[in-house]
């Protein structure tokens, strides 16, 4: 909004006034995020500014909580840096499992989510779709209700969710099941409540995507003699690409950021990043906290800059103009 | 060969058109139906089940029930006792059933389900049982004689309402009720602390909604305003945060707020403050309510901007031009067109306020914590029941909220970025 | 698809971390870390088994609520003795064997070398740790310190923000120390309900500035953040802090409150036998003294003080530094487990519904 010419002298000042709240508001949402970048580099043990940090010093600078992250749980991390201590730094440091299991946990969780998030959005976007309201209330809700709520509810419910070592279902599931074979403190259990948290996310965009989306192109293609295969993956899919994908990606990282759902049903094996995260800022807070955080501060920034593109890409496919 | 009398439509292979017709919209809407399927049956399973069985356990609790056979037996043939003066057979049945325990090891659960309804009853059990032995007829006599809360007749009341398996105590107590001897009555106000923690909840949760529309206002009409390529640029700095790990977010505020932190730093480096007098902003309800208002301003901001961007500019040029001051125009004219975003974000902000867990929990100290850090305490305590009874309220309160959100926004008009 | 089916199965199970056999559940910071060094680490090089550490506030209500609810990850867990007690009689913890635990190298067996009531029927203790509170020297000059617990309460000559742990146990005690109740008669007065309002009365001087603290690492660093200029601790943990950190910490030994910790194995652990020899491992002569060479804890054997226990940088002896060394137990009070185990459920409560108001 540019000032108008006619404006007066009191508007001028309100105007400026109301540029310097949002530049104040802007600085209240970035700044909290940035800070913890050069802290995450503190030489010493302290969670602010230190006099050397200030005057620019290089001593007060250092990668020491870098290296933590690899040191912490290593069985041996005094010993010269070779192919064994970085063997064991993969197989062993405490932040390295962390992240294996909480990417792994995330990927099949999205792979979960996106995939049966996708169909239903086909399904839900269809005219025909009986009760459509409602299941679409009940698809958003997990979203809405309070993820302690779902913790508890989980909780109850995944240490009686057990099947026997010896049955069929042992035998397919047994692998990510829980030693009693339990979904509770199981990958698995881990890996669908994080895909059920998701599914909001991916059931939202990709439907975004599809109220743009012309039936009839379907049709057109039926009638030029595709099958139900060919319309899918040649004239749906390319379409609703971008929103899948940003779906795909919003599942991961609400699975990658989740910790409630984890305390309450996951085991001492389902470690993951914002577990460890979690019990360490409750405890002491180092500044290896905060080296983690701009770990995942860059990935986020990678994600977002993905998903705008993505989001631009459809919007132009879509022929929608602006956001 | 006669003409059939009506003009009825056919398809080509002569079924009448109407109910082919509905033949087909029904196999349409059950092929949409089954694409749906597979996610509602998942959804069930992960989702749906849990919190219904989570509501089960709020109404359900055998702990007395199954180790006090005795008892129960005798509370079920005399369901009209009288509490203030329970007989003999009803105290002898007691002292078998507290021997029993002792043994078993029961007294741990049988007293943790009396004790939500009569504090203490922990500790009464444990005694009561550890001499239950050595007691001698008439147990009327010589199990008060041990302590004399055995023959208090809110006891009598809990463990009469302690024997069925089911049971609505658990939602009494978390709306304050206290079992006293003539029954359940309101707890005194300085006992009140779940209703207490709720009305706080709803009350913190306001503050941040309005704290996040009154940031959030200016901001989103500066983002729908400028033009699209400025626009987009800016965006940014909203969405990132948005898109940045909540344990993040919330250690960022832990290292500016905290007494050693940033902010406070920076305020005595610059004289504004006295070295002692550093501001406590974290790990308090201060601490709670900032991280937990930048945590969720995107979510305002971003339905605000999606209805304030397709307001035309041309109605507030009109309103200047017939005269309004550029404080009428925006009161009178642009403000009642960004109702639906006020109310959309809003909504949302607070329904999201009220759930908070990992926030409160880690910069809340001790007054700035919710309802569902409650519910976490209790759950670590293994007072399941209670935690769920307590749940199950804030579930409704909820469900409460989303009806409404739906019936004024409409739930598929949440979109993100 | 079978291919696919073997292909993903492969694929997760490589990717996934691998599954512990042993899991110790202990109150992380310096305590977790130093039964790591003394006793899940060489256990786990000596039996080939592996073992891991995982971090609790308080490990009794946690693994209370795993067998409660029939889903127990945890093998072995370290608690605290009136913990382990109540634990025992409510038929949460499995009975240990006291005749199994290993003999002194001398040949003493170990229910006479341990310390009169260090084993229980489900529990063996690990070393007597304490409640005290500790200050940070460059926050007071001179002679003008805290030496007493009368003087933790004393808001007028030191004033700052008190760190104070959120629970009743040691703390109701502490406060009833602070207003000059003798240790001798602290728990007849705690026993009265008069008793138990004046210790929240003394609590009421100092609550709106009081930080509390929940998991046993937080206090050091209260203290090493200025957050706080004095907190209640364990002790060990800030005997960790001030050598390891060379952090200006005093521990004030008026006042404390010190009890046995108990490894105890919970009802259901999945690997019970691993468990028990786990414990036999820990608690034997060496055991206990390798963990007193890692924190300030002293060990409940006889045998494990044959020689003098030195700190783990191979100078500092440990004896003056312990709960139990005579010129610490001035004003000092053994916490009864009798009382605990009776009143932890009502006292907490309360001391929830304090904290709330």
């Amino acid at each position: 909004m540019a000032l108008p010419t006619y404006a007066s002298p009191l508007e001028r000042i309100w105007y400026y006034t109301y540029l310097v709240i949002c530049c104040l508001v802007f600085l209240f949402l970035i700044a909290p995020i940035l800070i913890v970048i050069p802290l995450s580099f503190n030489a010493e043990p302290y969670f602010t500014f230190t006099q050397k940090m200030l005057s620019f010093d290089p001593e007060g600078y250092s990668l020491r909580w870098y290296d933590t992250l690899l040191t912490l749980g290593h069985p041996a991390p005094e010993t010269p840096r070779d192919g064994t201590w970085w063997a064991a730094v993969w197989e062993r440091a405490t932040w390295v499992q962390a992240a294996k299991n909480s990417f792994w946990v995330g990927l099949w969780a999205t792979i979960l989510a996106t995939t049966l998030g996708t169909v239903a959005a086909l399904g839900l976007s269809r005219p025909e779709m009986p009760y459509r309201r409602l299941v679409m209330a009940l698809l958003i809700s997990p979203m809405i209700v309070p993820i302690i709520i779902i913790a508890v509810g989980m909780s109850f419910f995944f240490a009686k969710a057990c099947v026997a070592p010896d049955s069929a279902m042992g035998f397919l599931f047994g692998w990510a099941l829980s030693e009693k074979g339990c979904l509770a403190n199981s990958h698995l259990g881990v890996i669908m409540a994080h895909a059920v948290l998701g599914i909001p996310f991916v059931i939202i965009t990709v439907t975004a995507t599809l109220t743009g989306f012309d039936q009839s192109l379907i049709r057109a293609a039926q009638s030029l003699g595709a099958n139900p295969r060919t319309t899918f993956f040649k004239v749906i899919m390319p379409l609703i690409l971008p929103g899948v994908i940003s779906g795909a990606l919003f599942a991961f990282v609400t699975s990658f950021d989740e910790v409630v759902a984890v305390l309450f049903i996951a085991g001492p094996d389902q470690q993951t990043i914002p577990r460890q995260m979690f019990n360490g800022i409750r405890e002491a807070i180092s500044p290896a906290i905060l080296a983690v955080a701009t770990i995942l501060v860059v990935i986020s920034v990678l994600l977002l800059t993905t998903v705008e593109l993505l989001r631009r890409r459809s919007d132009r496919l879509r022929g929608v103009t602006g956001r | 060969m006669a003409e059939a009398p009506t003009a009825l439509l056919t398809t080509a292979d002569g079924r009448p058109l109407k109910a082919a017709l509905a033949t087909a919209q029904a196999r349409a809407r059950r092929r949409a139906f089954l694409l749906v399927l597979p996610l509602l049956a998942f959804v069930l399973l992960t989702f749906l089940i849990p919190i219904v069985y989570m509501l089960k356990r709020s109404f359900e609790h055998d702990g007395f029930a199954s180790s006090a056979p005795a008892l129960v037996a005798w509370f079920k043939s005399n369901p009209d006792f009288d509490p203030m003066n329970p007989p003999e057979e009803a105290y002898a049945a007691l002292v078998q059933d507290l021997a029993r325990m002792q043994v078993e090891k029961t007294t741990g659960i049988a007293g943790t389900r009396i004790n939500y309804s009569v504090p203490g009853s922990i500790s009464l059990f444990k005694k009561g049982a550890r001499e239950a032995a050595s007691l001698t007829p008439p147990f009327k006599e010589s199990l008060p004689a041990l302590d004399k809360e055995w023959a208090r007749p809110a006891l009598w009341r809990g463990m009469a309402s302690a024997s069925h398996v089911y049971t609505a105590e658990f939602y009494k107590v978390a709306l304050d009720l206290k079992l006293t001897d003539k029954g359940w009555e309101r707890g005194q106000d300085n006992e009140r602390i779940y209703l207490y923690l709720f009305a706080k909840t709803f009350l913190i949760s306001a503050i941040i909604t309005l704290l996040c529309l009154l940031l959030a206002f200016p901001v989103a009409h500066l983002l729908a305003t400028l033009p699209m390529a400025k626009s987009s640029l800016l965006m940014i700095l909203v969405l990132l945060p948005f898109w940045t790990s909540l344990l993040v977010r919330t250690t960022s505020w832990i290292a500016l707020l905290q007494e050693q932190g940033v902010v406070n730093n920076m305020l005595v480096a610059l004289g504004l403050l006295d070295d002692s007098g550093r501001l406590a902003m974290m790990y308090n309800m201060t601490g709670t309510i900032v991280a937990m208002t930048h945590v969720l301003l995107p979510f305002m901001i971003l339905p605000l901007y999606s209805v304030m961007r397709v307001i035309p500019p041309s109605y507030a040029r009109a309103a200047r031009s017939l005269g309004a001051t550029s404080w009428t125009t925006f009161r009178r004219v642009y403000l009642p067109q960004t109702l639906p975003g006020i109310a959309a974000g809003s909504l949302l902000v607070f329904i999201l306020a009220v759930g908070y867990y990992i926030t409160p929990a880690l910069v809340g100290g001790a007054d700035g914590q919710l309802i569902s850090n409650l519910i976490a305490f209790h759950m670590s305590k293994s007072n399941w029941s209670l935690a769920a009874a307590i749940a199950g309220m804030l579930l409704a309160s909820i469900l409460l909220l989303y009806w409404l959100y739906d019936r004024l926004i409409g739930i598929d008009r949440l979109k993100f970025g | 698809m079978k291919k696919t089916l073997i292909l993903t199965t492969a694929l997760v199970s490589f990717g996934f971390a691998a599954n512990a056999d042993v899991t110790v559940m202990s109150w992380g910071g310096a305590y977790g870390a130093a039964q790591t060094e003394a006793h899940v680490k060489p256990w786990s090089a000596k039996t080939g088994n592996p073992a891991i550490m995982v971090d609790s506030d308080n490990p009794a209500p946690a693994i209370k609520a795993m067998v409660e609810a029939g889903n127990v990850t945890v093998d072995v867990a370290s608690v605290e003795y009136a913990d382990a007690i109540r634990l025992c009689d409510e038929g949460i913890l499995e009975p240990i064997d006291a005749a199994s635990l290993p003999p002194a190298p001398d040949g003493t067996p170990a229910t006479e070398d341990f310390l009169p009531g260090a084993i229980t029927e489900c529990g063996v203790s690990t070393d007597i740790w304490s409640n005290v509170f500790a200050y940070d020297a460059s926050k007071f000059t001179g002679d003008n310190v805290p030496k007493t617990a009368a003087d933790f309460f004393d808001l007028e000559k030191f004033p700052g923000k008190r760190g104070l742990k959120k629970g009743a146990k040691a703390v109701l005690e502490f406060a009833l120390l602070g207003d000059g109740v003798p240790a001798a008669e602290v728990y007849d007065v705690l026993n009265t309900p008069e008793g138990v309002d004046r210790a929240f009365a003394k609590l009421d001087t100092i609550k709106d500035q009081v930080v509390w603290w929940e998991a046993g690492a937080q206090p050091p660093q209260l203290l090493a953040d200025g957050e706080v200029v004095m907190t209640t601790a364990y002790n060990g943990r800030i005997f960790n802090a001030a050598m390891t950190e060379g952090k200006p910490f005093v521990i004030v030994w008026d006042g404390q409150i010190y009890e046995n910790e108990m490894y105890v194995v919970p009802k259901g652990a999945p690997n019970k036998d691993l468990a028990m020899d786990f414990i036999r491992y820990a608690t034997s002569t060496e055991g206990l003294r390798a963990q007193a060479q890692q924190i300030s804890y002293g060990p409940a054997r006889k045998s494990s003080f044959a020689e003098p226990i030195v700190f783990k940088d191979g100078k500092t002896v440990m004896a003056p530094h312990l709960p139990t060394a005579p010129e610490n137990l001035g004003n000092a009070l053994e916490t009864s487990s009798d009382f605990w185990v009776d009143h932890d459920a009502e006292l907490n409560e309360r001391f929830q519904s304090w904290l709330a108001q």
